[in-house]
């Protein structure tokens, strides 16, 4: 009985290093790779026309790699529960393969599919490529949590053993006998669409400064690495104005599609290290890119409503402003701050912004000066961001507006200072808005503030040819830390002078990990916060700081107003002063 | 109502009255029971559910629904106000609100109302606030949550509704009215009424308060420990009218110094005499300093010794000012600069390490320290330091320390583990 496979493309947009891919060739005689194009583009059919194009160039490209294998790539429209029952039939599949996908809708997804599969005597093979590790044991070995500070994530990743090495790159050889049916009108029927077909108007469309594409990935990791050798130094290089710009080594995106596999970049990095550092021990800090987007995968993976604000266990309810237009105004590049203004413009041209301009507006919608919510933000970029994921971009938006992973939320980026210090000149601002173009650096950050007559021999005059500023920023600001402040303030019951909450890092105690631990340190109580916390709590030591084994006291944990987050309070009726260094410690009874 | 049965056990360790009830003769049927719980068991268990939970639960029968009214579940009340159009989060129920004033305006003891940013919120807060007549509020809080929409509502309206709070409650304690219309007459009906009583008032940004009515505050409510105001309402008057030997001890002063635009606002300066008075009479207290100011407009502050101890800078600081500061702050316990620029402020780091022995926490963000000069200044603050928040890209590598070294090193001066603030980056 011939075995016909199919290979289901969803990310993982690659024929280097993908085991499903090779699992659906090993000892097949026919394998056809598909992807289905419907309107829901990775759970929602908000994309731009920068993100269209990237996803089409990298199917493109697959499809021209998997011509010199005598094969194509079959483009389906339609949803994938609807058409693989005909598919299966039509072409009597009977093995399926593909990438695993750790998002929850698509977890979600998969399981309809294997649920299908089964039904139709389709063997369903499941490889994990996406992510350097597989996520479900990041979170076991954290008791079943996933961790919610990137230390502590680090310090678990440490003790799991190093990713899996990529696997080959899809040969002839590896095809051997196994062979592509192409029918003549396969262009017809599976053919990757144009922008056009998809009902885009490429009338002036510039050409795209991110080509998408496997081709044009594993060309930039060369010339990535490279520039790493020749500087020698792998430490985060300083932040200065052409970091602004869309650079030949940028892989973020190509990343994100799976173009480029996340395990190799892992392991060409480590390969440069040793080799220029004559090998010595590479540090965590070499894979800050690639452990970021682990870390807030891994925090996605169980949580459906990881992006959102209501009824998402790890996120503080905070209570944002509800405002269509401010919204426009800084999704449209309308703000009358110039910083803003420009990388919102370099955004919607381009598709990708430096991630310290990706702080600047987010900060500057949400807790800095809109007081506009993250999801608004979010879906912002999920529209125009090439490298935006679900799970990455809500994490990062909620990292970046302080609503969780325990954020100090004191510092506020200036929409004026943080550019002026980045680019002094102002080239970026010229770049992306020219008709700021005439403004002398003094004034091009804050050009209401720049007299008539400079204004005039600009030929730019703000409130005519240029918006005038949609908030007073430190008014704005001056509001909003107090807002924050009495968030946390809630949160915590911390009744602080100044601006800092106190966290605890997360505790471990006989393998559960408390994953959120706050403690007031300035009275003999503590009280503490946990955030989805299916366990009920328990019991509670407290250990001094002179790093001894047995604990000091120990008490039974009074549950007291419970709400959907449990919250704690422990009091030490007699006993010495509680001391900031102190270690608590929770377990299960 | 079967649920309850099964954590009964767990319930007696918890409820004891519970426990008493639980030996009842066994011929009481599970429907009569609930119906049957003595008031003051219904009570406490009443005090563990939420409002929503506890407002189903007063529909069920008589019994409940008179231990809903019982006086002491309405000592404390946050009057939640949102419009759909600007707000996420829900109201608290008209209806409910309207039983509140009914029944229980008497009872109400520490009230607090949240606005979101429309102005008819923050008009139906002015509305119920009219409203409570035969109160005895010891604790009022007016917050609005996102724009200040109390400084939409017309300032009569506003002003005609606190008074109707001052001058009914007679024992205020306890006052928020940051970023609203108050002016200084309802200040002298505050005090008319209320002077015994005051212990905390926070008026951060009331544009329409001027340094007179303030003044009024202090010198007639001797018992006044913590206040919030902006600087053009601190005077050295005030300053000595709240170490005047009638005063009580102040324990908090916060100060809010905002600019209007560059340049515009002149900021006068506090006579050192005025703040040694002060601290003479209240040597323990906080001072707390909030600035939100360009550069240019730091001359008038920190030229002599000033007896702030937290610091919070909301734009760019120069180094010269954090230099000042090192000379003249030497009570300061807490500092935060959330932007200075590109030069390292190693010298100014290590100053305040020295001169500032109270210092115990500190937050730099956009700014530049060399890993030298920061290990220097752990070292010297030692585990003093509780609170040490500085972003990652603060700190710059050099010929003595990276990245990773930094970390085990600061940990190991602190006495515990350490690492930066971090942020994504992808």
């Amino acid at each position: 009985m011939a075995l016909n496979s199919i290979h289901w493309f969803r990310k993982g947009l690659r024929l280097h290093d993908n085991p499903a891919l090779r699992e659906a060739v090993q000892g097949a005689a026919t394998v056809r790779c598909v992807y289905f194009l419907d309107p829901w583009f990775a759970g929602s059919s908000n994309v731009g026309v920068n993100r269209w194009r990237f996803l089409l160039q990298c199917l493109e490209d697959l499809d021209a790699s998997l011509r010199k294998l005598n094969s194509r790539l079959f483009v389906i429209r339609g949803q994938p529960a609807n058409v693989f029952p005909r598919l299966f039939k039509e072409w009597k599949i009977s093995r399926l393969t593909f990438e695993y996908d750790s998002e929850p809708f698509g977890k979600e997804r998969d399981a309809a599919i294997k649920k299908l599969a089964m039904e139709a005597g389709v063997e369903v093979i499941v490889k994990i490529s996406h992510t350097l590790y597989d996520l479900d044991k990041i979170i076991e070995l954290n008791g079943g949590q996933p961790p919610l500070t990137y230390k502590r994530f680090q310090t678990l990743i440490s003790r799991l053993d190093p990713p899996e090495m990529p696997v080959e790159m899809l040969t002839d050889t590896l095809m051997g006998r196994c062979v592509t049916p192409v029918s003549e009108d396969h262009g017809d029927k599976y053919g990757v669409p144009s922008l056009e077909e998809l009902g885009f108007d490429t009338e002036g469309l510039p050409s795209a400064v991110w080509p998408g594409g496997e081709t044009e990935a594993l060309t930039r990791i060369e010339r990535h690495l490279e520039r790493k050798a020749w500087v020698a130094n792998f430490e985060r290089p300083r932040m200065n104005a052409n970091s602004l710009l869309a650079s030949p080594t940028g892989l973020s995106p190509y990343l994100r599609f799976g173009c480029l596999s996340c395990r190799l970049f892992y392991f060409k990095l480590t390969d440069l290290y040793r080799k220029v550092k004559k090998n010595s021990s590479p540090p965590l800090s070499l894979y800050g890119q690639l452990l970021w987007r682990e870390f807030f995968y891994t925090a996605a993976t169980n949580n459906p409503r990881f992006d959102k604000m209501e009824g998402n266990p790890i996120c503080v309810r905070i209570p944002w402003d509800k405002n269509p237009e401010a919204l426009a105004k800084w999704a449209e590049a309308k703000t009358g701050f110039p910083w803003i203004d420009a990388i919102m413009t370099q955004l919607r041209q381009e598709g990708w912004i430096h991630h310290l301009a990706r702080h600047a507006v987010a900060c500057f919608l949400t807790r800095g000066d809109l007081w506009i919510s993250w999801e608004e933000g979010m879906k912002v970029f999920e529209e125009l961001l090439l490298d935006a994921d679900w799970s990455v971009n809500a994490g990062s938006w909620m990292w970046l507006s302080c609503s969780s992973f325990f954020q100090q939320f004191f510092h506020c980026y200036c929409p004026v200072g943080f550019g002026r210090r980045t680019d002094p000149n102002g080239d970026f601002i010229r770049r992306y808005l020219p008709v700021l173009r005439g403004f002398p650096a003094k004034f091009i950050y804050d050009p209401w503030n720049a007299p008539e007559s400079v204004q005039a021999a600009a030929k730019c005059i703000i409130g005519v040819h240029y918006p005038k500023p949609m908030v007073h920023h430190a008014e704005a600001s001056r509001l909003n830390i107090e807002r924050m402040k009495q968030i946390y303030q809630q949160l915590s019951r911390y009744r602080g002078l100044g601006v800092f909450f106190s966290s605890k890092q997360e505790v471990l105690c006989d393998g559960i990990t408390c994953s959120s631990l706050m403690s007031v340190t300035c009275s003999s109580s503590v009280q503490f916060y946990l955030y989805n916390s299916p366990l009920k709590l328990l019991y509670i030591q407290r250990f001094g700081d002179s790093g001894e084994e047995k604990p000091q006291s120990g008490k039974r944990v009074r549950e007291g107003r419970l709400s959907e987050r449990a919250v704690g309070l422990v009091e030490e009726d007699k006993g010495p002063r509680h001391e900031h260094n102190q270690r608590w410690c929770l377990s299960r009874v | 109502m079967k649920r309850g049965r099964t954590g009964l056990k767990s319930q007696c360790q918890i409820f004891p009255s519970l426990g008493e009830w639980a030996k009842r003769p066994k011929w009481m049927t599970p429907a009569q029971d609930w119906g049957n719980l003595p008031h003051h068991v219904v009570l406490q268990i009443f005090q563990h559910l939420s409002l929503v939970d506890r407002a189903r639960a007063s529909s069920v029968c008589r019994c409940w629904n008179d231990v809903f009214h019982t006086p002491d579940l309405w000592r404390r009340f946050e009057f939640e106000l949102n419009q759909p159009a600007t707000s996420y989060l829900r109201s608290t129920h008209p209806d409910l609100i309207q039983q509140i004033i009914k029944k229980h305006a008497q009872h109400l003891q520490y009230v607090s109302f949240k606005v979101d940013s429309c102005t008819e919120s923050a008009e139906a807060a002015c509305d119920i606030l009219s409203q409570l007549v035969n109160c005895t509020i010891k604790t009022l809080g007016l917050i609005s949550t996102a724009r200040p929409s109390f400084m939409d509502v017309s300032q009569a309206h506003f002003v005609s509704a606190l008074t109707v709070v001052f001058v009914n409650s007679k024992s205020l304690s306890s006052i928020r009215i940051d970023d609203t219309p108050v002016d200084d007459p309802s200040l002298k009906v505050l005090v008319a009424n209320n002077s015994d009583t005051l212990k905390l008032l926070k008026m951060s940004s009331c544009p329409h308060v001027s340094p007179a009515g303030i003044l009024c505050v202090a010198d007639q409510c001797h018992g006044l420990r913590e206040l919030a105001l902006n600087y053009h309402l601190l005077s050295d008057e005030l300053l000595l009218a709240l170490s005047s030997e009638k005063h009580v001890h102040l324990e908090h002063l916060r100060i809010d110094v905002v600019s209007e635009n560059p340049g515009q606002t002149h900021f006068h300066t506090i006579k050192r005499s005025s703040w040694e008075a002060l601290i003479r009479h209240s040597p323990k207290v906080n001072i707390v300093m909030y600035f939100f100011l360009y550069e240019e407009e730091f001359e008038p502050f920190f030229c002599e010794e000033t007896p702030v101890t937290h610091l919070y800078f909301g734009r760019a600081v120069s180094k010269m000012m954090l230099g000042r500061i090192g000379l003249n702050c030497p009570r300061l316990v807490e500092l935060v600069v959330c932007a200075n620029g590109i030069e390292p402020l190693d010298e100014e780091l290590i100053r305040i390490a020295e001169r500032c022995k109270s210092l115990t926490a500190i937050g730099l963000g956009e700014c530049e320290v060399t890993c030298s000069g920061f290990v220097e200044f752990v070292k010297m603050c030692g585990g003093r330091l509780t609170q040490l928040s500085i972003m990652e890209e603060v700190l710059i590598p050099d010929s003595s320390y990276n990245m990773e070294q930094i970390h085990s090193e600061v940990s190991k001066h602190l006495g515990r583990m350490w690492f930066p603030d971090m942020m994504p980056t992808w």
